[in-house]
């Protein structure tokens, strides 16, 4: 019989392989009802493994799974539903096209004719929106509305379809810190009304500010579940590495030189002629590190380009030490002017994951008279230089002929830094240096940015983790809907910084 | 240390396509016991026919030549992205530039007209495939549809030129008068011509060390110049390559014609070595067996001269074969080369799981 202290979910002996990956080795795990239980672990620790089990995307190689007491067979996403098990993906299964209500009754339409299913959902959504506090629009479409309302869409869609368990995973990767104070009073009602929340996540702060229970993995092991009370973030951070970690980063005072890099009015318009980037202007100097704050979207990634040459702008110079370089589109005579650039998605920019380290570890460089003369390229001379740039930044295998998808996400991380760096650059432009990087990594990615800010070389840095920004910029510019919101130093408040990067500037709020 | 499921390389490119060679041949085998014929003993006749002597021998490595010429040239294509089947219609035209280059320039010494009008096999096959390059580069048009379109009309233009400018006066032939002056002499005369010896009459001419010479060209552009790495990492990744400051576009066309020339150069063996004359459809399939055999040798050299030596072994030990047992008719032999062609090419993944399976088992 279920009882109250009968936990919502028992995942008993679970193991799980792929080839010769263990991505869940014997892992126990029990999650009491009515509680938020986080789950942390760096990439590749098994987490998201562990959720696709339950929630029956993967098949379990071993091990037993109860809900509420009963063992389950959940062998698909269907069988997890008809046991209340919903989850949230970090990339959103949403119809963009379709109205709130349509996307609601996805998967649960009924019969043969939509109507009834659509009233229906009407008056629960209705219900749901008053019991959790959840507001929405029924009527409005998907694709029309900001990401957070988004995300309440998918939570919306599993409460709908009966889900007593909500899996969320990484949930506030792409909201601003005021949705996702929202996000997190919403999870509280949920809690509060009886339901289960499995929040996976890789932030230490949102574990301590929100759960009841934390579980840490590391490499397919659980390690520990402790209360979240009696644990602290340095030693939910060791248990996640395997050892002690430096949470912040210590950098001395900036001592900022000349002009590096100045941008005037840039504008750039995406196929359909809305402007992304809207009249950017800010400059970057040497001996500084300047960062660019801002939700995911809002025409960051388009400023880099534009910057590196990838893209033309419509309008505005970017001026590179004197030269117009925006008007040329030319990635690789910026490059050779000193202007270095490690993109903001690794895995189908920064390498070619199907060539070897030693190949990738000369992407935008192979055409250098260093590497071969003429129209030769030698083989050792490109083994010579990856294998001295992966010493320098510890790489790890340090095996120039491994291919580059073999190396975890930190890893391929420190070759593309390595090589954009090893060319002695002026300036370095650098999209979000710890996406998907493992804590260990993160810290000594930090450090070298901030050794080549103190070299007296210029850094623009744009991420979408404030406290990476924060840590270390010099100066922050917050970006949004394609336009500077605003300049700070690094000092700021971070509430202040967080209206600035929801669009709320000082004299409307 | 496999990780993440990554086969040993010998399982990988030796114990696989072996595999799924034994297992065509099962099927096949099977096929000719249906019709009520001995397979080991067709199997003994098509080894026999291609292996068995000196002339069967040279039969298959003739046939080898086209293959690898086409083979190259899939394979070239598939390492920018590009998948280009008109490799048959670009080998055809191609034969033009053999055929004017042979008859325009007859005045000059046969040791200049012969690398001229090899040369110019290979620029025609190339201009052929570039203009579906510059389509889907600057037009953005399929290249599979161009390719595709382009083998049809490479077969009326030649028929059209053989006919109205090239078919001597009076002549029912479509056919152009003997190219004397880029004569390629074949193996045989050769051998009778400086050495006094009786060889087998075979088509097999000096055009195959070319073949062989190219593949390693294939190898050598690929992976030790500027230029195959570009080609790699614009069909590996074309975001990566645009950020390496690669132009997509000019990759597109220059690989296209480099892809067309090596087709091109079938042209050299055909009408120069073989015909010496040009006359229709002598390319006989031969562009789109380059399409199994650069699939079969996984798109690298050493594995196309491999690939299309097989193919060699099977169009001669094919021929051999429906001339000793007229039951298995020519069709009989298509269909054995469909089976070869279905589990080394398009089932080529089939036993990787398993295979897998088992060696990550045998591991632990």
């Amino acid at each position: 019989m279920a009882t109250l202290s009968t936990p919502a979910i028992e995942l008993i002996n679970i193991d799980k392989r792929f080839g010769a990956v263990h991505a869940n080795k014997d892992v126990s795990l029990a999650i009491a009802k009515g509680s938020i239980h986080g789950i942390i672990g760096e990439n590749g620790a098994g987490k998201s493994t562990l959720m696709s089990i339950l929630i029956g995307f993967y098949g379990a190689d071993k091990g037993e799974i109860k809900v509420s007491g009963v063992p389950a067979k959940i062998k698909s996403s269907s069988d997890a539903i008809a046991l209340g098990i919903g989850m949230v993906h970090q990339h959103f299964m949403l119809v963009e096209p379709f109205t709130v209500l349509e996307n609601v009754v996805l998967g649960a339409e009924g019969g043969a004719l939509i109507g009834p299913a659509l009233a229906k959902a009407r008056t629960e959504l209705a219900r749901l929106a008053r019991d959790y506090e959840m507001d929405v629009d029924p009527d409005a479409k998907v694709g029309e509305l900001p990401v957070g309302l988004q995300q309440r869409v998918e939570i919306l869609k599993a409460l709908y379809k009966g889900a007593d368990v909500l899996i969320l995973d990484e949930p506030t990767g792409v909201l601003t810190p005021d949705e996702a104070d929202h996000l997190f009073r919403i999870l509280e009602t949920l809690r509060d009304q009886g339901k289960t929340v499995i929040l996976i996540t890789h932030k230490l702060r949102e574990i301590m500010a929100i759960t009841d229970h934390v579980s840490v993995m590391r490499r397919g092991e659980l390690v520990a579940t402790k209360e979240t009370k009696d644990t602290s973030v340095e030693e939910l951070a060791e248990l996640m590495v395997g050892r002690r970690v430096l949470l912040h980063v210590s950098k001395g005072q900036a001592k900022p030189g000349e002009v590096v890099l100045e941008v005037k009015n840039l504008v750039w318009r995406d196929r359909k002629g809305t402007p992304r980037v809207d009249g950017v202007s800010f400059s970057v100097r040497k001996g500084e590190i300047v960062g660019i704050a801002g939700v995911s979207g809002n025409g960051q990634s388009e400023l880099l380009d534009v910057i590196a040459g990838i893209t033309k702008p419509a309008s505005g110079e970017v001026i590179f030490e004197g030269k117009e370089i925006g008007h040329l589109g030319d990635p690789r005579y910026v490059r050779q002017e000193g202007l270095a650039h490690v993109p903001e998605d690794r895995q189908h920019r920064g390498l070619i994951t199907s060539f070897e380290a030693a190949e990738s570890s000369i992407l935008g460089w192979h055409y250098d008279q260093s590497l071969g003369k003429g129209f030769r390229l030698n083989r050792d001379a490109v083994i010579a230089r990856s294998t001295k740039e992966m010493a320098d930044f510890d790489v790890r295998p340090a095996n120039p002929l491994l291919k580059s998808s073999k190396f975890s996400g930190g890893n391929q991380q420190k070759l593309i830094l390595a090589r954009e760096i090893d060319r002695d650059p002026d300036l370095l432009i650098v999209g979000q240096p710890t996406r998907g990087v493992d804590i260990g990594a993160i810290e000594f990615i930090h450090k070298r940015l901030i050794a080549l800010r103190d070299q007296g070389k210029a850094i623009l840095l744009v991420s979408v983790e404030l406290d990476e920004i924060r840590s270390l910029s010099d100066r922050i510019l917050v970006m949004f809907a394609g336009k500077i919101m605003g300049e700070r130093d690094a000092s700021a408040d971070e509430r202040e910084i967080g209206l600035l990067m929801a669009g709320v500037t000082k004299d409307a709020a | 240390m496999n990780r993440g499921g990554e086969l040993p390389r010998w399982v990988d490119i030796g114990l696989i396509p072996l595999l799924n060679l034994v297992i065509a041949l099962f099927v096949a085998g099977l096929v000719v016991l249906i019709i009520g014929e001995n397979p080991f003993q067709a199997l003994g006749i098509m080894l026999n026919g291609a292996v068995g002597s000196l002339k069967g021998w040279s039969y298959m490595f003739y046939y080898a030549t086209n293959f690898i010429f086409t083979g190259l040239a899939v394979a070239v294509a598939f390492h920018a992205g590009l998948f280009n089947i008109g490799g048959e219609g670009q080998a055809y035209i191609a034969g033009l530039g053999a055929a004017f280059v042979g008859l325009g320039l007859e005045f000059l010494p046969w040791w200049m007209v012969i690398p001229l009008a090899t040369l110019a096999c290979f620029l025609v096959g190339a201009l052929w495939a570039w203009i579906p390059g510059y389509l889907q580069a600057k037009r953005g048009s399929h290249i599979v549809i161009t390719t595709i379109m382009f083998n049809y009309i490479a077969s009326s233009l030649i028929g059209y030129i053989i006919i109205y400018w090239l078919r001597p006066l009076g002549s029912m032939a479509t056919q152009s008068r003997a190219i004397n002056g880029a004569y390629i002499l074949n193996f045989r005369e050769m051998g009778k011509m400086f050495f006094g010896l009786k060889l087998p009459s075979t088509p097999l001419n000096p055009v195959v060390f070319l073949a062989l010479a190219a593949a390693w060209g294939v190898w050598y552009l690929l992976w030790r110049t500027k230029l195959g790495y570009e080609i790699r990492a614009v069909g590996a990744n074309t975001e990566a390559a645009i950020y390496a400051g690669i132009k997509p576009d000019r990759i597109i066309m220059i690989t296209m014609a480099i892809s067309g020339g090596l087709a091109g150069l079938l042209a050299a063996n055909e009408i120069l070595g073989v015909q010496h004359l040009l006359l229709l459809e002598f390319v006989q399939g031969a562009g789109f067996v380059g399409i199994a055999v650069a699939l079969m040798g996984r798109s690298h050299p050493v594995g196309i001269v491999l690939a299309a030596l097989l193919f060699g072994l099977l169009y001669q030990g094919g021929t051999e074969l429906s001339f000793a047992i007229p039951k298995i008719s020519r069709d009989m032999i298509v269909v054995i080369q469909g089976l070869v062609i279905l589990f080394m090419g398009a089932l080529e993944q089939t036993f990787r799981p398993y295979l897998s399976a088992y060696f990550f088992k045998a591991e632990d």
